[in-house]
Formats: C-alpha cells, sequence, structure tokens
C-alpha cells in the first residue's frame, strides 16, 4: 500500500534525517516505526503527508506518486488517510461534535450522514457524554480518542499515529493501543511511531526501527530493541 | 454541493465570529476606523467643492459703459456675449440701478452719499456682469471683446472699461489655488485610505495568525483550500458589515453637531448632506467594509495555504 523508493530527506545544513529508505507496508498491516528521538519517524511520516518532499527518491500510495500530485489530488488523498498526533492537534474553537463534523463536511458528507455518525463515532470512543465539550473541556485521554474518533470517521484505508501515547498516563495508553487494534482488525492499515516499550509488547505486530535516518532492523512480531 | 458548501461556510464564519470574541470585536473596531475615515473623506470633499464652488461663484469680470452709450448698443453686446459657448451668463446693471446698489452698499457712509448729491447727476455707467463656466474662460470672453466681431466693433466705442485686467491676477491665481486644492484633497484622501486600509488588513492578518495552527489541522483533516478559506472571508465581511452599521450611526450624533455648530463656518449644513445623501454614502461605505475584510482575509489566509 506505501512503498518508500531509495527515499533520502536532507535538511539543508544537517545530517541527512532519512537516507535510502526502502521500505514496504502492505494492506492491512500494523507496522510500529521505533526509533530514538532524531531518529527520522516524524520525517518518514510527515513524507507520506506530503507535508515534506523527499530530496531523493519516490514515495507511493497505491500506484500514485505522493509528491507528484496536484493541490488538490493532494487534499482527495488526505482524506484516505486519518492522523493521530501526540499533540492531538484538535481545532481548539470546534467542540467535539464540530470536531468531528469538520471532517465529514471536508470530504463533502451530507448533513445527514454527519448527524447520524457523529453521536455513532462518539460513542465508540467513549465520549457520547462530552459531546458539546471544547476540547480544553476534556482530559488529555478524552482527546486522543476524540482525535481518533475523528481519524476513523471517513473509513480512512491508513491511519497514521505519530506518538499518540506520548502525552498519556498507561491506562490512558492501554486504551488508544487497544482501540487502534480494534481498527486494525476491523481491516485498516495502522502506522504507529512510538519509544514506549510498553506500547510495542502489548501490540505485538510488525515492527520497524530507525536509527540516525536507516532501517536498522525490521521484525515480524518484534520486540523493542533499541 | 456548491450550496451545502456555502451553507457550511456561512455558518461556521458567523460561529467562530461569535467564539472569537475579543479579537473579532477589536477587528470590528479597526474596520470601523477605516470606514470613517472614509467617510469622513466623504464629508471633506463634498465640503471643498461647495467652497470651490462659492469661490469660483464670485469670480467675475464686469465691462463698464460710457455713460453715452446706448441701451440697445449694450443689449446687443449682452445678446451675442451669451451666445459663447464658455458664458454661463450675463446680468445687465443699467445705470439707474447701478446707482441703487452703490447708495445700498454705502447708506451708512454718509460722506460719500453727500458727494454723490452734489454731484447731482448720476456718476455712474451701465454695466455688463459676464459670468464664465470656469475661471480659465475669462480669457476667451475678453478676447472676443478686443477682437474684430460685428457686435463688438460697434460697442467698442461706448466700452469705458474692463476690469478683467486689474482682476486677473486674483482669478488666476484662485484658479490655481481650487485646482490645488483639489489635488491636495484627491491625494490626501488617497493616502489616509491606503494607510487605513494597510491597518485594517494587519489587524485581520494578526486574527488569522492565531488560527494558523487550526489552518494546518484542516488541511491534515483533507479540507480543500476553498473550505478552509470560505469561513475566514465571511468574518471578514462580518467586520465590514458591522463596522459599516457602527459608523453610519457614529457620524449622525458628529454631523448633527457639525451642522449646528459649525454649519456657518463650513458655508453648508453637513447634517443634511448625511441625511439628504444617507443612502450613497452608506452604499459607498458598506461596499468599502465588505470588500476590504473579505480581500484582506483573502491575502493574509493565502499564506498559510501555499504549499
Amino acid at each position: 500500500m506505501i512503498y518508500f523508493n531509495n527515499v533520502s530527506k536532507i535538511y539543508p545544513k544537517e545530517s541527512p534525517a532519512l537516507e535510502d529508505i526502502n521500505l514496504t507496508i502492505s494492506a492491512g498491516e500494523f507496522v510500529s516505526l521505533v526509533g530514538h528521538s532524531g531518529a527520522g519517524k516524524t520525517t518518514l511520516i510527515k513524507l507520506i503527508l506530503a507535508e515534506e518532499h523527499p530530496t531523493k527518491g519516490n514515495v507511493f500510495f497505491e500506484s500514485t506518486d505522493i509528491h507528484k500530485l496536484s493541490a488538490k489530488e493532494l487534499t482527495k488523498l488526505r482524506r484516505r488517510i486519518g492522523v493521530v498526533f501526540q499533540d492531538f492537534k484538535l481545532l481548539p474553537n470546534k467542540t467535539a461534535y464540530e470536531n468531528i463534523a469538520f471532517a465529514m463536511e471536508a470530504s463533502g458528507k451530507t448533513d445527514e450522514e454527519i448527524k447520524s455518525d457523529v453521536p455513532h463515532v462518539l460513542d465508540l470512543v467513549d465520549l457520547g457524554d462530552k459531546i458539546f465539550n471544547f476540547p480544553h473541556q476534556l482530559s488529555g485521554g478524552e482527546r486522543q480518542r476524540l482525535a481518533i474518533a475523528r481519524a476513523i470517521i471517513n473509513q480512512p484505508e491508513l491511519i497514521i499515529a505519530d506518538e499518540p501515547t506520548g502525552n498519556l498516563d498507561p491506562i490512558n495508553t492501554y486504551e488508544v493501543v487497544q482501540i487502534l487494534k480494534k481498527i486494525n482488525d476491523l481491516g485498516t492499515t495502522i502506522i504507529l511511531t512510538t519509544h514506549n516499550r510498553g506500547v510495542i509488547e502489548s501490540v505485538g505486530r510488525r515492527v520497524v526501527s530507525l536509527d540516525k535516518g536507516r532501517v536498522v532492523r525490521d521484525d515480524k512480531d518484534g520486540k523493542y530493541v533499541i | 454541493m456548491f450550496w451545502v458548501d456555502v451553507k457550511r461556510i456561512m455558518r461556521s464564519g458567523l460561529i467562530s465570529f461569535k467564539r472569537n470574541g475579543v479579537v473579532s470585536i477589536a477587528s470590528v473596531l479597526i474596520t470601523t476606523i477605516t470606514l470613517s475615515v472614509i467617510a469622513s473623506l466623504i464629508f471633506l470633499q463634498a465640503i471643498l467643492n461647495f467652497a470651490l464652488i462659492e469661490i469660483r461663484d464670485k469670480v467675475d469680470i464686469t465691462i463698464y459703459f460710457t455713460s453715452t452709450a446706448t441701451e440697445t448698443t449694450i443689449l446687443d453686446l449682452k445678446a451675442s456675449i451669451e451666445k459663447l459657448p464658455e458664458v454661463e451668463g450675463v446680468e445687465y446693471v443699467s445705470e439707474e440701478s447701478a446707482l441703487a446698489r452703490f447708495k445700498e452698499n454705502h447708506q451708512n457712509d454718509y460722506i460719500t452719499l453727500q458727494a454723490l448729491e452734489e454731484i447731482g447727476d448720476n456718476p455712474l455707467g451701465a454695466s455688463l456682469n459676464v459670468k464664465a463656466k470656469e475661471t480659465s474662460q475669462y480669457e476667451t470672453v475678453v478676447k472676443f471683446l478686443e477682437g474684430d466681431s460685428a457686435a463688438a466693433k460697434t460697442a467698442s466705442a461706448s466700452i469705458d472699461k474692463i476690469n478683467y485686467y486689474q482682476n486677473k491676477a486674483v482669478i488666476d491665481r484662485l484658479s490655481v489655488l481650487a485646482s490645488g486644492a483639489e489635488r491636495l484633497g484627491y491625494i490626501i484622501s488617497f493616502v489616509m485610505i491606503v494607510i487605513s486600509i494597510m491597518i485594517t488588513f494587519t489587524t485581520i492578518r494578526l486574527a488569522i495568525f492565531i488560527a494558523r495552527e487550526e489552518i494546518g489541522i484542516m488541511r491534515l483533516v483533507g479540507a480543500g483550500n476553498r473550505y478552509i478559506r470560505g469561513p475566514f472571508m465571511m468574518e471578514g465581511i462580518i467586520y465590514g458589515i458591522l463596522a459599516s452599521f457602527i459608523t453610519m450611526l457614529i457620524f449622525w450624533p458628529f454631523t448633527y453637531w457639525m451642522g449646528t455648530h459649525l454649519a456657518d463656518f463650513f458655508g453648508m449644513n453637513l447634517f443634511t448632506y448625511y441625511t439628504s445623501n444617507f443612502f450613497q454614502i452608506f452604499a459607498i461605505v458598506i461596499v468599502s467594509g465588505i470588500v476590504i475584510g473579505a480581500i484582506s482575509s483573502w491575502i493574509a489566509i493565502s499564506r498559510y495555504l501555499r504549499k
């Protein structure tokens, strides 16, 4: 589903962030990207979202080269990918309901679909009673669950979770991982970055280890090694 | 789909206008200042135009006739001057009315009136007051009087003097002054409008700068540029509409006060001008407000939509 073909990313005046990455992620996989801070995890994800362009090589989403898309096609591609971040990236001036409704409106869903789906997905992540709360009125775990709800609402083919548990306590971390596993069981591909050993072990799926911009290990049912 | 988008954009713009609270109020007030500058300039132009018309109205040339000139000669000349395209009007002042006017102008000046009585005869000749459409056109009128046309030739013997040459310096200076004042008015208006638009633009840019992170999130969620830009432009338009109402409200008591206290100073009543041109002024102000709000938002947000 995602192919990195000899990708390098070099920021000006810095050592390379990524070097000669060749990586294939198939549909339905749950891939954990691990590595120290600065190993290149976030850069790798930014390349998939076309927030950054590779210095060398190509990144493919199925058969399309992500970095050759026009702004309009890119917008359409982003609707096929759900994203979850460490800092949640919720819209601060919108309620829980509106945050999710916005993602649906952006992808052109009808008012009827929005009305029926939003409460449903909020129930799914256990926020049914916080529909009209603003993000600052929610706890860290609740915000992350809201972000996950927003990521899955348009039934994306791929979910990218960049350190989703970085700001959460162990109980909330466990919950978030369980939700992601459930989503994966329903057939959605997941890319998760983390440096939390417990998270890797409780997922127990493929682990790709990055160090200094290179892939150093790629284990089928890996453990946290670095 | 288009109308659904428009509806959603308008609703979302309204909601964020309401939730942004202080930032929205600040933007409306700054826009109000810009629109007040524009409205003030409308009034300033009106005062200036009025003053210029007054000044130009006071400029004329007078042809004085000798006391031997017959009324028919004068009236013939009057008729031919009136045919000139540059001439707006000619007023005939007969010997008797010249005397009556002189007496009226000097009614408290006993010495002059006494001197006049002693002469016994009417020493004043008849005259024609010529008013041209533009101050610069008096030259042409004088040329005509000194020229070779039949009417001018027959009358030339009875013309005592034309006061154009005495007045020429004044007339010239007035026309320079009048066109200078007009040009200065335009330049000041232009500069003021540019400055106030820049202030408004900066304010709106700051308001959008606060929301730059949100814009990034909207892009990640898969919102198209038009859909991100729409609500911000809607907010800009709301600033403009509210500000134009506030501006018109401010100018109501303001011009009323100016009208009652400074009507003599300006030579016109600003309140009457405000009420009789209300809809034109309102239209200019509200259209400026909407255009400034929408365009500022458009430009400010474009920075964050590149890539």
